[in-house]
């Protein structure tokens, strides 16, 4: 998988790999002959207005877009080498394979500990000590064991935003994933939470495969290996964060980034 | 806020050319008020140095800090900001050079007023070549930021090794004049450091061009321009003004 556009950087040994991806929504095109890799255990940011096709894209690698009505997707997406979209693939495992958190923290209707092990409870585990062993370590990766150990069995709706999102993430990573992908993950945090989550995702960044949309440039910056900056479903540029954010190749992405335009 | 980073970083590229006109103003009558010893003229530099022109140093950087921070700027906004705060340093230091040129010229006239005004003490001809080269290379460093003109920052680079060998002979020459004749000495020191004086303007220039090509290709040359043969055509970034 190579491109030719000096603009968009070759990622040796990707996790990911996209190629000629096209993505049809109905008659009008959201994503337009995408081709890059994404690189294992680091965290690559998607940048670019809204519309531009950030969240179509991220959700075409859980394939969270099957379940959208005349949506026609074009191209290949390989996780490990493997396509994705092969029809002998397991869809489940897929998804156990590519977590994902999202814009508004989502946490089950149970107490945080049941919110924790309820994918390895799917997966028959129900052994007590497994369980808890798994919340626990879950729970402390995500940076939330400490405010929440003493209520585990208590609901998880009484938690602030900012922790049922911590919630989200331990939940996400309880399954063991190798790929996290988030979806704008903070916009609904105050600075302090989002601080707390950003964090979280240079922790966990070396041990995960983090792709995240935001719509904060900063914050794209901030934790990000890699940055993609996306606009009209096309890939513009996409580099090592500190060249995108110093010296972009493009005059598209220097004036999205300043703030120019967008 | 789109609009406003563009309208405010017009006006910060304003306010370090007019540091730029007031240092270079206060440079050339420096080097007049040497050459027609005329302390009046230095002590009116000195006054702007301390005044006008520390003040506009200041200003600036405030600006610079504020834009930082509110704006939190990048890409070429941020390379732009980052580069005039460090102008604005060697642009001060030039500005202090000039007062120091000029304070020389009011120590050699306050030490024997009739002495120095009299032909007895000339101000040898090899002088004339260096201030020009110096001012030449100060003027085209302001002229290659305003432009953002990457061939020319890189020619007044070449320039320093110029006025380095200037400086040089200049110190050998006055030299050896003092061996000659030890009565000179006072006054041929003071005509040294104001070669030094001279040489280390040309020092700073060299730096703002170097900072200059930063800007403009995202590249940082400081300490190896001598070993970049020819430069990349230059890319615009910033609007002209």
């Amino acid at each position: 998988m190579q491109t030719t556009d000096s603009a968009i950087i070759n990622i040796e040994n990707p996790q990911v790999e996209i190629e000629g991806l096209n993505l049809y929504y109905g008659e009008s095109q959201a994503l337009t002959d995408l081709t890059f890799g994404i690189a294992a255990q680091q965290v690559t940011a998607l940048i670019g207005p809204s519309g531009c096709g950030k969240s179509t894209l991220i959700r075409c690698i859980n394939r969270m877009n099957d379940l959208v009505d005349g949506l026609r997707v074009e191209g290949r997406i390989a996780i490990d080498g493997e396509d994705i979209n092969d029809p002998a693939l397991d869809v489940i495992e897929l998804r156990r394979k590519v977590g994902m958190v999202f814009q508004k923290w989502n946490p089950f209707p149970k107490s945080i500990y049941e919110n924790i092990v309820y994918g390895l409870r799917i997966a028959g585990i129900e052994n007590k000590a497994v369980l808890d062993e798994a919340a626990e370590k879950c729970l402390k990766r995500a940076a939330l064991w400490d405010e929440v150990k003493d209520r585990l069995h208590q609901s998880a709706m009484g938690l602030s935003g900012g922790q049922m999102q911590r919630l989200c993430i331990a939940r996400a990573i309880a399954v063991s994933p190798e790929i996290i992908l988030m979806d704008e993950p903070c916009s609904a945090l105050d600075p302090r939470s989002t601080g707390r989550i950003e964090d979280l995702i240079r922790e966990l960044r070396g041990e995960y495969t983090i792709i995240i949309v935001t719509h904060n440039m900063q914050q794209a910056a901030r934790i990000s290996d890699y940055t993609a900056y996306m606009y009209l479903g096309e890939l513009i540029e996409y580099g090592p964060t500190q060249t995108l954010f110093t010296m972009p190749s493009k005059k598209e992405t220097e004036d999205y980034i300043t703030g120019r335009f967008g | 806020m789109a609009k406003n980073i563009q309208t405010e970083i017009e006006k910060l590229k304003n306010q370090i050319v007019y540091l730029g006109t007031a240092v270079q103003e206060n440079l050339q009558k420096s080097v007049k008020a040497l050459w027609e010893k005329d302390p009046d003229l230095a002590r009116q530099v000195i006054a702007t140095d301390k005044g006008e022109i520390d003040s506009l140093e200041i200003s600036v950087e405030e600006e610079c800090l504020r834009l930082l921070a509110l704006h939190q700027p990048v890409a070429g906004d941020l390379r732009f900001i980052v580069t005039v705060l460090k102008i604005d340093n060697d642009l001060e230091r030039i500005g202090d050079l000039a007062a120091k040129i000029a304070d020389k010229v009011i120590l050699l006239h306050d030490l024997d007023p009739v002495k120095f005004t009299s032909d007895a003490m000339q101000i040898p001809e090899m002088f004339n070549s260096m201030f020009a080269k110096t001012i030449w290379m100060f003027q085209n460093t302001m002229e290659a930021f305003v432009n953002e003109d990457t061939d020319l920052a890189y020619k007044v680079c070449l320039e320093d090794d110029e006025v380095d060998r200037d400086k040089a002979s200049i110190r050998s020459e006055m030299e050896e004049i003092i061996m000659r004749d030890p009565a000179q000495q006072v006054y041929l020191a003071k005509l040294i450091s104001v070669a030094r004086s001279m040489e280390r303007i040309a020092d700073h220039c060299t730096n703002i061009c170097e900072d200059i090509i930063y800007m403009a290709q995202g590249k940082i040359v400081r300490h190896h321009i001598a070993e970049l043969s020819s430069l990349p055509a230059q890319t615009k970034l910033i609007p002209e003004g």
